[in-house]
């Protein structure tokens, strides 16, 4: 018994820094869980990648106005990636090209503006901190920061809800029905924004998308529905968050990247075992249905 | 099921319309009206802009130049079949929710699917021959089946206006015999319907007008008198005349 505790729980019971990532993993789980769901199923999955880096020059023009300030930098990478985000979802609606495409486009417009004012910043140390953050560093105000996002995006994730799930599966019937399907596509781009953002100094924007993505590609294999996959990628992604904080704890290895391994972990396991579509299940199944 | 207090009466009036991809016309001057509660085939060959066409009456494509009217029909009001390939099947929802989005006007983005809309549809569901499908995801339907249950969606909708882009295509012989006895029934509710049809058979049988297009209109009136071999001809002729460096077009709307 006192070895399970120490093992499992004595490390969040002793030291305040371990609660505190743990709970910035549990909000961090609540917001990207349901959006990674979303980005997989409108085959958006490497959006993420592309907006974590586009928020790179908002955080360096912060970083050059104000210093190190996580605030500052926050609401510069918000701005732009938000700036981004809404450009290429313009491009996508008025012109023939595909969203990939138009993402891709201004994301590395972004990323090569950012690469050049941290070079005029003269230190690039420090804003390695935005791309991968300090988990185990995450303070009260961070931690406000994150767990409001994850409340505003599950509230505005309920409202657009529906309208979302329309415009994913049938764009056509929205603009038939004239219900505007344009507007839940932007508020969900603001919100795939909000929650790289919130990421930014737990995770580093890099690994959020990591907590982001793999939950949701897992969940694929396991369900056929989309509001038990985001149940599912939204526990995946704290169980994750707390294995991989235990992981770095017990062997001293960085958390940010034991949590995604961890979440890489469950996703081979789901690809080999997943119930729909999994290699070895279908492999195992020699029985099948007479109808 | 219960007809909508504006089921009939909508009529669609087309004042020259041009509907152009890159300046190249898919639907060219076109005039004329689809009568309230009138089923009309639209027929021509591949490329003709028959789709086109119901994409513009729907909104989804603005015309280079002239308009759509919709009468006695509020915007929005539309039940618009989309071609297969325009929806996501591998999105993982069940065939209920897709048949609930029929209730988008009433229900909107956030109100509930009382009771009264979900008996809706499962009716529907259950009018389409899919009964106890309701909680199958989508994704593991035939193309058959997908069909039957976007017919169901339109069923819901109860739209004074319907509009079918090839409902019928890669449909067997069975499943398309229940699919045309619902558009009769639509049709015999005073319902204003528009179909993209390519079996020409089929649309002697069940459809009494006809618009045979070619980017331009061929023939628009009885089936009988549109669907000739001279009018066919025609549609053929014109279609292959593609250029590929075209003139432009200098017709001034009268």
């Amino acid at each position: 018994m006192d070895l399970l505790w120490s093992l499992l729980a004595a490390p969040f019971a002793d030291y305040g820094f371990m609660r505190r990532a743990l709970v910035a993993c549990l909000a961090l789980a609540v917001g990207c869980g349901p959006i990674g769901v979303f980005l997989i199923l409108r085959r958006m999955s490497l959006v993420g990648d592309a907006m974590s880096h586009a928020v790179l020059p908002g955080a360096a023009i912060a970083f050059l106005l104000f210093g190190f300030s996580l605030p500052a930098m926050t609401v510069g990478g918000f701005v732009v990636g938000l700036a981004v985000a809404l450009l290429a979802g313009s491009v996508t609606r008025l012109t023939p090209q595909r969203e990939d495409t138009s993402f891709a486009a201004l994301f590395l417009v972004s990323l090569a503006l950012g690469v050049m004012l941290v070079s005029a910043a003269g230190t690039s140390v420090d804003l390695m901190h935005v791309l991968f953050g300090a988990i185990l560093a995450v303070d009260d105000p961070a931690l406000v920061l994150v767990a409001a996002i994850a409340s505003i995006s599950l509230m505005v994730l309920a409202a657009i809800y529906r309208g979302l799930v329309i415009e994913c599966v049938d764009p056509g019937f929205l603009r038939a029905v004239q219900g505007g399907g344009a507007r839940y596509h932007f508020l969900f781009l603001v919100l795939v924004v909000l929650n790289l953002v919130a990421g930014f100094q737990s995770l580093g924007t890099l690994m959020a998308v990591g907590l982001m993505m793999l939950p949701a590609a897992s969940a694929r294999f396991w369900t056929m529905e989309i509001g038990r996959m985001i149940l599912f990628s939204t526990g995946v992604a704290f169980a994750c968050g707390y294995v991989g904080l235990l992981v770095s704890y017990h062997l001293s290895l960085p958390s940010g990247p034991a949590v995604i391994l961890t979440a890489g972990a469950v996703y081979v396991l789901s690809v080999l075992l997943g119930p729909h579509g999994g290699l070895l299940t279908a492999r195992l199944r020699s029985r099948h249905y007479q109808r | 099921m219960s007809i909508h207090a504006s089921a009939a009466g909508a009529s669609i009036v087309l004042d020259n319309l041009t509907v152009a991809y890159e300046g190249h016309p898919a639907v060219h001057h076109l005039h004329g009206t689809f009568a309230a509660g009138s089923m009309t085939a639209v027929v021509g060959p591949n490329g003709a802009g028959k789709s086109s066409l119901l994409r513009a009456i729907v909104g989804m494509l603005r015309p280079a130049e002239g308009e759509v009217r919709l009468l006695g029909v509020h915007p929005g009001d539309i039940a618009y079949l989309p071609q297969q390939t325009e929806v996501d099947r591998q999105f993982p929802l069940p065939v209920g929710d897709l048949v609930a989005m029929g209730a988008w006007r009433r229900s909107g983005p956030l109100a509930a699917i009382g009771a009264e809309l979900c008996d809706r549809v499962r009716e529907a569901i259950h009018a389409v021959g899919l009964g106890g499908l309701d909680e199958r995801p989508i994704g593991t339907l035939s193309v058959g089946q997908f069909q039957r249950v976007l017919f169901a969606r339109v069923m819901v909708q109860d739209a004074p206006l319907i509009l079918l882009d090839e409902p019928f295509n890669a449909i067997d012989e069975r499943t398309c015999g229940d699919l045309i006895a619902l558009v009769h029934r639509w049709h015999g509710e005073g319902r204003t319907l528009l179909a993209v049809l390519h079996d020409l058979q089929q649309v002697r049988e069940h459809f009494p007008q006809s618009l045979l297009l070619s980017r331009e209109k061929v023939a628009w009136g009885d089936t009988a008198g549109v669907l000739t071999p001279e009018h066919l001809s025609r549609a053929r002729s014109l279609a292959e005349g593609w250029d590929a460096h075209p003139a432009v077009c200098e017709v001034r709307p009268h």
